[in-house]
């Protein structure tokens, strides 16, 4: 079961799309007011996020700091680059793992469906290298258990 | 800091993570791998030298021969990201269902 599709487009580019039943104004909010992004943004099941900063307004602030409660944790960066409220948030992101992961270039859009919203996230990585690495290393045969969950995404 | 640039532009290459690949089941030597990718050995180097320099394998002396091996480490890193996208995506966004349910009860129960 998944409602979430992700593909690529062009060289650099993965798009996710994902419906939600409640309109873009609330998916809007929960994208974007800390209270909110703090009870879904959180990964795999057991983690938290004890810090959330998101200043949203161009040239704002963005981080998020995630823990597993048993010390292991990491964290991402990021800055607004636009937002208009209830439609789209083009934002830069980047996590720390601690290293950094190259710069992720992400415009969120929120279109109504019926009374949902359809939300399409376009993130445009720094070139087509490190799209094919993140994508194309789940598709070959025996990386072993590790890169086999990225089955799937395509 | 150390960027993951160099492990993802290793990746970039077919030969270099079906050499991953390979050394996911043990140890090799650079004729061991050369053998099915039908490459001569000093191209094999060449690629070995990349993954080296990222991070992902790791090479030690014996005798004559440097076999390689997976580096643990530079493997995770990289692992670590790319399970982040996929499962945390589909994850979060469960989660924010909910979310979103709650907040249209909360809205509905403030109009009435």
């Amino acid at each position: 079961m998944s409602r979430m599709t992700l593909k690529t487009e062009g060289d650099r580019i993965v798009v996710v799309v994902r419906r939600f039943a409640a309109p873009p104004e609330l998916v809007y909010r929960a994208h974007t007011e800390t209270a909110l992004v703090q009870r879904w943004l959180l990964g795999p099941d057991g983690w938290s996020m004890p810090v959330c900063i998101s200043e949203a307004r161009p040239g704002g602030r963005i981080r998020y700091e995630w823990t597993d409660g048993k010390g292991g944790g990491f964290y991402l960066t990021g800055e607004y680059v636009e937002l208009v409220p209830s439609s789209k948030i083009v934002h830069v992101e980047r996590m720390y793992m601690p290293d950094p992961t190259p710069d992720n270039h992400v415009e969120t859009r929120f279109d109504a469906d019926g009374s949902g919203t359809l939300m399409t996230m376009r993130m445009t990585l720094p070139n087509e290298k490190t799209r094919t690495a993140m994508l194309a290393t789940g598709m070959e045969h025996g990386m072993e258990a590790s890169y086999a969950r990225l089955d799937g995404m395509m | 800091m150390k960027s993951l640039d160099a492990p993802f532009f290793a990746l970039s290459d077919p030969t270099r993570r079906a050499i991953l690949s390979r050394l996911a089941r043990g140890e090799a030597t650079v004729m061991e791998l050369a053998e099915p990718f039908e490459m001569t050995q000093p191209a094999v180097s060449r690629h070995l030298k990349v993954l080296e320099s990222a991070g992902l394998i790791a090479r030690r002396v014996d005798g004559a021969k440097r076999p390689c091996r997976l580096e643990q480490k530079g493997i995770q890193e990289i692992d670590q990201w790319l399970a982040m996208m996929r499962k945390a995506l589909a994850r979060n966004y469960d989660r924010l269902d909910d979310v979103l349910a709650n907040m249209q009860r909360k809205t509905k129960g403030e109009q009435q």
